[in-house]
């Protein structure tokens, strides 16, 4: 009764090129776009952030804010004391990159968040895969680092061959699978919740009776949108932690 | 009635939501209580709990990506 026409879901994140050729690896779609922005929106936090005046004004407040943030929130409980220099500006990008990809889900016009592809998500887990255990491994050694990772402290003898088989599937094989599907599945949830409720509200633009329940959909939509500011935050903050405390557990010294 | 595959993921997606679901509910209402009895703590426990809401919530998304490959 209400002809709803409901997008496939192909449809929702599939966007047509505008620019290169069709199909190769160089087209240009509206994801590959978002990615520029986040791209140049990051090394704009790096390039404002980086005056050294006294009292912070606009861009570099944030820019100190943010250090600081990673520094406590993310540093400080997963890794410890950290004396590597790059890991602050990494983690510091990694946090930024996803947050302005995610965001872009609310942008008006744009409206897409490009980790709802997998492609990207995928790509930064890989990433933060070989990372921290490269790490682990120039910490430890080739053969240190496998006993590292794979024979938790205090395990009796008898299960011993039992929980390297499950730590060894968990920390190489299920580590960076869950570390993509999280934020791939939590974006793409967030979109197909947006596009839900703005089709039906459309649906519900009528002159027929039952338009009067427009705006439960409508502030449904508004509600989301607001939802969906604090996930995309949120997100971005679970990766870059999780990350944190893989890294923490690969270069730890505690056994 | 006809018994598709887009039926049976949807109820299968129910029921993988279920665990999860009580998962953080009693996780999160166990961290509120952390923090109210000390809120000195609060920092700790909440990077701690979103933490926790990460590694719980992974399996309803798989879920959540199961359905759509289920419904084909």
């Amino acid at each position: 009764m209400f002809a709803l026409h409901f997008p496939p879901l192909g449809h929702i994140v599939d966007w047509p090129g505008f620019a290169g050729t069709e199909g190769a690896w160089y087209e240009v779609n509206k994801v590959v776009l978002v990615y520029l922005f986040a791209l140049i929106l990051t090394c704009l936090i790096f390039v404002l952030g980086n005056k050294k005046q006294l009292v912070p004004t606009g861009a570099q407040n944030l820019a100190e804010i943010s250090v600081e943030f990673i520094d406590q929130q993310l540093i400080e409980p997963t890794v410890g004391h950290n004396e590597r220099k790059w890991l602050p500006p990494f983690m510091l990008s990694l946090f930024f990159f996803i947050f302005f990809t995610n965001i872009f889900e609310v942008v008006p016009v744009i409206q897409m968040p490009a980790n709802a592809r997998i492609a990207l998500p995928m790509f930064l887990a890989l990433f933060s895969y070989v990372i921290y255990h490269g790490s682990g491994f120039k910490e430890h050694g080739p053969i240190g680092y496998l006993k590292h990772a794979v024979v938790p402290p205090g395990v009796p003898k008898a299960m011993l061959p039992l929980v390297m088989v499950i730590e060894f599937v968990s920390k190489f094989l299920v580590q960076p699978f869950s570390h993509t599907v999280r934020l791939f599945a939590n974006l793409l949830a967030g979109h197909i919740l947006l596009v839900t409720f703005a089709v039906l509200s459309a649906g519900l633009w009528t002159t027929e009776w039952y338009a009067v329940f427009l705006p439960l959909p409508a502030f449904a939509v508004v509600f989301f949108t607001a939802f969906e500011i604090m996930v995309s935050f949120l997100q971005a903050y679970v990766f870059t932690l999780l990350f944190g405390v893989y890294f923490g557990a690969a270069v730890s010294h505690e056994h | 009635m006809e018994i598709t595959n887009t039926g049976l993921a949807a109820i299968c997606y129910g029921l993988g939501a279920i665990g999860p679901g009580i998962g953080i509910g009693y996780l999160v209402g166990q961290s509120v209580q952390a923090m109210a009895r000390q809120p000195e703590a609060a920092g700790m426990v909440r990077t701690t709990m979103f933490l926790g809401i990460a590694f719980v919530e992974a399996l309803a998304l798989i879920g959540f990506v199961v359905f759509f490959l289920g419904q084909g």
